[in-house]
């Protein structure tokens, strides 16, 4: 549970990273969320065989985290952390997919392997581009822009609220598990009736404090609509940004990049 | 009638599952009043507040606020008139960040924009939070979550404060702070709370509730100095009318005398 505290901790510390300041950070929001949605589509718009036409995708990460001056090691720590759910759910697919597509001398690879490691390098490259642009526009902002945009208020507020109160779920979570751990005279794993007493009373708690902060929020004139003020701004800077990556995914989806280099380096470009 | 004025006439509350909350509560607080609600866990004194403001409905009774006796009609106003300031201010602050929070309540008033932050930079200036404004609440410390969770209610520019348990999880700076910015506020204010010695520094009068029924009204000095009424609601004497271990003397002793200087 502390570990589980320690990565909660770690979105405070993603929300820092976005505190910094670079033209990047400076953009308006939207620009960089309509930007990644746009780079998301088009990464997973490619057929399940693809690989090579995906790796010139990269640029955009890699351009962004040279310009903004984010850590790459720590992004690339968080996106291994959840690798292993994009490997779930592509591992069965060489079992599946068993047709030769193509070989490397005698060895022949079948289309399940290829489908895999296009999921896991789709996976790899969307969840990278939505992590740094958390990084570099804080959650909450994220959420604002998600307004703007026209998503539904009551949508965009829950997720604020997620957010905010995500962290002192996490805390309460932690006490329950130190005051469990104090007494469990160094038992290793909490059995399952613990779990579930545990479980039910942070649920019966979360509602208490639902409770108290809809009276807050009633006691200072809540009427259903959540009003803030926010001024964001798309100037010519934001324009360009949008622009020009979106052209330049679209021209990588149209064309396979690496193919054609290859055809001209052996040649075979007619 | 002046609309700083607060009172309970016959209030009774029953929780749904039967436990009594207030039995027969009645009072009457002034303009400017600063009034100091003592009792052990359990006595009332939330369930009382919580009446003050029209979240819960006496089952019998009446809370009159200064021109209104409270209703489902009028609740808006009385919110608008009494600002509450909740135990935990994690429940109280809500928003992405500090700026956001202490706007929430003006911007619900209808406010303009400029208006809404000259306010914000008001409150958060007179609570000395004003370089929190861009902070998420969940990285303030306790001490700077009370002071922006009062910006919060300031904001709304109440009449009457109403505040519970402010002082508690507060470190010693923190709650001489706390204590010294509720001395400047000319507001009525109700104080529920568990710390003695702020209630005697902030209040000069005092309502002690005993299983949802006031035992002791009176002034905060004469309250804390009876014995029999401190144990007949299980409380304890303000550490600083205990008196010195050694001599036993209270306000005498020239410690006790400098400090209350």
């Amino acid at each position: 549970m502390n570990k589980i505290s320690d990565n909660f901790l770690d979105i405070g510390y993603m929300d820092d990273l976005a505190g910094k300041d670079s033209w990047l950070h400076r953009l308006d929001p939207r620009a960089k969320l309509i930007t990644t949605f746009i780079f998301i589509v088009t990464v997973v718009s490619f057929d399940k065989y693809t690989l090579s036409g995906l790796i010139p995708f990269f640029i955009f990460p890699i351009a962004l985290l040279a310009l903004s001056g984010l850590p790459a090691g720590y992004l690339f720590k968080k996106v291994l952390l959840v690798l292993p759910f994009a490997v779930l759910v592509a591992i069965f697919n060489p079992l599946m997919d068993r047709e030769v597509i193509f070989r490397i001398g005698s060895l022949g690879i079948s289309g399940g392997w290829v489908s895999f490691f296009s999921i896991i390098l789709r996976f790899i490259l969307t969840v990278s581009v939505a992590l740094i642009l958390i990084c570099l526009t804080g959650f909450n902002a994220v959420c604002l822009a998600l307004s703007k945009l026209g998503l539904p208020k009551p949508f965009v507020v829950q997720l604020l609220f997620f957010f905010r109160y995500l962290f002192v779920l996490t805390d309460e979570a932690a006490r329950m598990s130190r005051a469990w751990s104090l007494r469990a005279l160094g038992s290793k794993a909490i059995d399952f009736k613990t779990f579930v007493s545990l479980v039910g009373h942070l649920l019966l708690r979360t509602i208490d404090r639902a409770e108290r902060i809809y009276l807050a929020m009633l006691s200072r004139g809540f009427d259903g609509r959540i009003r803030m003020i926010r001024v964001m701004r798309i100037g010519s800077r934001e324009f360009i940004f949008g622009i020009g990556w979106s052209m330049l995914f679209v021209l990588l989806r149209s064309f396979n990049i690496p193919v054609k280099l290859g055809a001209l380096v052996t040649g075979r470009f007619s | 009638m002046s609309h700083h004025i607060v009172e309970a006439i016959g209030l009774h509350y029953t929780y749904p599952d039967g436990t009594k909350g207030l039995n027969g509560v009645s009072f009457r607080i002034s303009h400017g009043e600063s009034v100091a609600l003592v009792g052990e866990n359990g006595a009332g004194k939330s369930t009382l507040l919580l009446h003050l403001n029209g979240y819960l409905a006496a089952t019998q009774g009446q809370v009159r606020i200064g021109d209104f006796a409270l209703n489902p009609g009028n609740l808006n106003a009385v919110r608008r008139t009494v600002g509450m300031v909740f135990q935990n201010p994690d429940d109280q602050l809500f928003m992405a960040t500090v700026f956001d929070d202490v706007a929430f309540g003006p911007l619900n008033l209808g406010l303009g924009k400029d208006e809404v932050e000259r306010k914000v930079a008001q409150s958060l200036e007179t609570v000395g939070a004003g370089h929190l404004s861009q902070r998420p609440p969940y990285k303030l410390s306790q001490g700077e979550k009370r002071s922006v969770a009062i910006a919060t209610v300031l904001a709304m520019s109440p009449d009457i404060l109403v505040m519970d348990e402010p002082s508690s999880s507060l470190d010693p700076v923190s709650r001489s702070r706390l204590i010294a910015l509720l001395k400047t506020f000319k507001h009525t204010k109700i104080i529920a709370t568990h710390d003695l010695d702020m209630a005697m520094d902030i209040c000069e009068r005092t309502i002690v509730l005993h299983q949802g029924q006031i035992t002791a009204d009176g002034a905060t000095t004469g309250i804390f100095g009876d014995q029999n009424i401190l144990s007949r609601s299980r409380l304890e004497k303000p550490l600083r009318m205990q008196g010195c271990p050694k001599c036993g003397n209270t306000f005498s002793h020239p410690t006790f005398k400098r400090e209350s200087k």
